[in-house]
């Protein structure tokens, strides 16, 4: 079909109308607020995925997002507003899992599903105690495009700005401390004001994001991007560079497919994380075959 | 610290434990600069311990220890054991050996260009210089642990303290890092305390022996070790080959 070839890819009629919706839904307040949340939240989690998924503590993202959801629950059962009330508890849950898998007998995984099950169990007592299982709460779960309020955006682009200076400006003592905490720490590193740090900002970025993502799903963007890279990328700077962007990209193409088919915003962002998860390991795979 | 000391490194009276329960009780030796001094004993005997006392990891639950020659446990450079640090870990040889300078740029948030040089020199006498670029990962056994001797080369102002440096190296590779290290301390003036398994080696190398057990066995050089009745305790009576 020699004419086909002569048409420009924004011609093509289907293409057209994916634009054009997309423009019509970009045009609602609220579609934007999701995607600057989603992407800022996603960004961050990435970078922060980098150094928790080397250091073998990723699951710490999973048990701070149980909470988060046991919070919202009971947030909802108060009439509280839902950042405020679980913005705290998950901080302060961070650095109790932190204090518990450093310092006790049980040991940190086992810890992380303790608390994990049991906030979840109380979440979800709290909402038979009132509602019921409802859409909100299958919301906070798998995440929702219209959860997000103006206030929540200038929360994102501060905790993002703030994980950008921290990971930029810091990123020769994050890397030695990644590598090797002795090593790190016998240099005269404070390196446990980085994990506090690291484990407190996680939380935030948990608390934010929980309601675009979802609770079930959040830690996702903690692990897919940072293993997604290190499949390709065989050194520090690159892996983090190459994690922010798969995170960017996945969440905005998750945002798009959630407003066009009407997805659940969160699966469709892990789902493109996962795609480009399985893209990096053809990618990784091909690299290491060529040599 | 008031107390001073004409050593580089010396304990008094060291006193270590873990929750309460005591690791090492009264090791009292003393480091002098440009000696090769190694630390022997069974596993649990508490030299682990002792190491990270050296390099504050570990507060004494008595006793103290002292720096001289304007030293502190931050000057020194040290090598962890092997389960340290992560061996499939993204990181060029470089971005590893530099972080080793992390301790002299304290105020500054970047690496300084007398760092990068002083990574270069690490590099080149560990003989990676080549591997600068290469990943970390890919590396055999041997290479890996010269970047890491590299890297604790960055740190050491005067001391190296290396924790079971060959330990699961190739006969090759160990011969090789043993005599880098034996030049380091010969050629560079570099003290050097190890922590080692292979008494036969320790034997060929070292001035000092200090000798654990909980406390201290034996502390003195060589030749008083190779006189005395402790080596045949360790070796368990099979005498060195």
């Amino acid at each position: 079909m020699p004419q086909m070839s002569l048409v420009p890819f924004w011609e093509v009629t289907a293409l057209n109308n994916i634009f054009a919706s997309l423009g019509v839904y970009f045009s609602y307040k609220f579609v934007i607020f999701a995607f600057i949340v989603g992407v800022l939240v996603s960004l961050c989690a990435s970078l922060l995925g980098v150094t928790l998924v080397l250091r073998r503590c990723s699951m710490i993202g999973d048990g701070l997002s149980h909470v988060a959801f046991g919070a919202l629950a009971i947030s909802a059962v108060l009439g509280a507003s839902p950042l405020a009330f679980s913005l705290p508890i998950v901080v302060i849950s961070a650095i109790l899992l932190l204090r518990i898998s450093e310092n006790s007998k049980i040991g940190g995984d086992a810890a992380i599903a303790m608390i994990s099950s049991a906030s979840v169990a109380i979440g979800v007592i709290a909402i038979s105690l009132t509602t019921g299982m409802n859409s909100d709460v299958n919301s906070y779960m798998f995440g929702s495009l219209t959860a997000m309020e103006e206030s929540d955006i200038y929360l994102a682009i501060a905790l993002s700005v703030f994980v950008l200076i921290f990971y930029v400006f810091f990123y020769n003592r994050i890397f030695a401390f990644t590598f090797d905490e002795d090593f790190a720490k016998a240099a005269g590193l404070r390196t446990e004001l980085y994990k506090t740090v690291t484990a407190i900002i996680t939380a935030i970025t948990i608390a934010i994001g929980m309601r675009v993502i979802g609770a079930m799903l959040i830690s996702a963007l903690i692990i897919f991007p940072a293993l997604g890279a290190m499949r390709v990328f065989r050194s520090f700077k690159a892996v983090s560079i190459c994690a922010a962007l798969l995170a960017v990209i996945s969440a905005s193409l998750g945002i798009c497919a959630s407003c066009l088919w009407a997805l659940p915003t969160g699966a469709a962002i892990v789902a493109f994380n996962a795609i480009s998860f399985l893209l990096c390991s053809l990618a990784g795979g091909i690299i290491r075959y060529g040599r | 610290m008031k107390n001073k000391t004409l050593y580089q490194i010396e304990c008094r009276g060291l006193a270590l434990s873990y929750e309460g329960k005591n690791v090492l009780s009264n090791v009292s030796f003393s480091v002098s600069a440009g000696d090769y001094l190694c630390i022997v004993g069974e596993n649990g005997s508490g030299k682990s311990t002792l190491i990270k006392a050296l390099i504050s990891l570990k507060k004494p639950s008595g006793g103290e220890i002292l720096f001289g020659d304007g030293l502190s446990g931050k000057s020194i450079g040290y090598l962890p054991q092997q389960t340290a640090f992560k061996r499939d870990f993204p990181a060029k040889v470089r971005e590893i050996v530099l972080s080793g300078c992390l301790g002299r740029s304290k105020a500054h948030l970047f690496y300084l260009a007398q760092d990068k040089k002083r990574a270069a020199y690490a590099m080149e006498r560990m003989g990676i210089a080549e591997l600068a670029e290469a990943s970390f990962a890919n590396l055999s056994g041997g290479q890996k642990q010269k970047v890491i001797l590299a890297r604790a080369l960055c740190a050491a102002e005067k001391i190296l303290l290396l924790d079971e440096p060959v330990t699961g190296l190739d006969p090759t590779s160990t011969k090789e890092l043993y005599s880098l290290i034996s030049s380091l301390n010969k050629n560079d003036g570099m003290t050097v305390i190890m922590v080692s398994h292979d008494i036969a080696q320790s034997l060929t190398y070292a001035n000092k022996i200090l000798h654990l057990d909980r406390s201290v066995k034996f502390f003195g050089t060589k030749e008083e070790y190779l006189a005395s009745n402790e080596l045949g305790a360790l070796l368990g009576g099979d005498g060195i080959e």
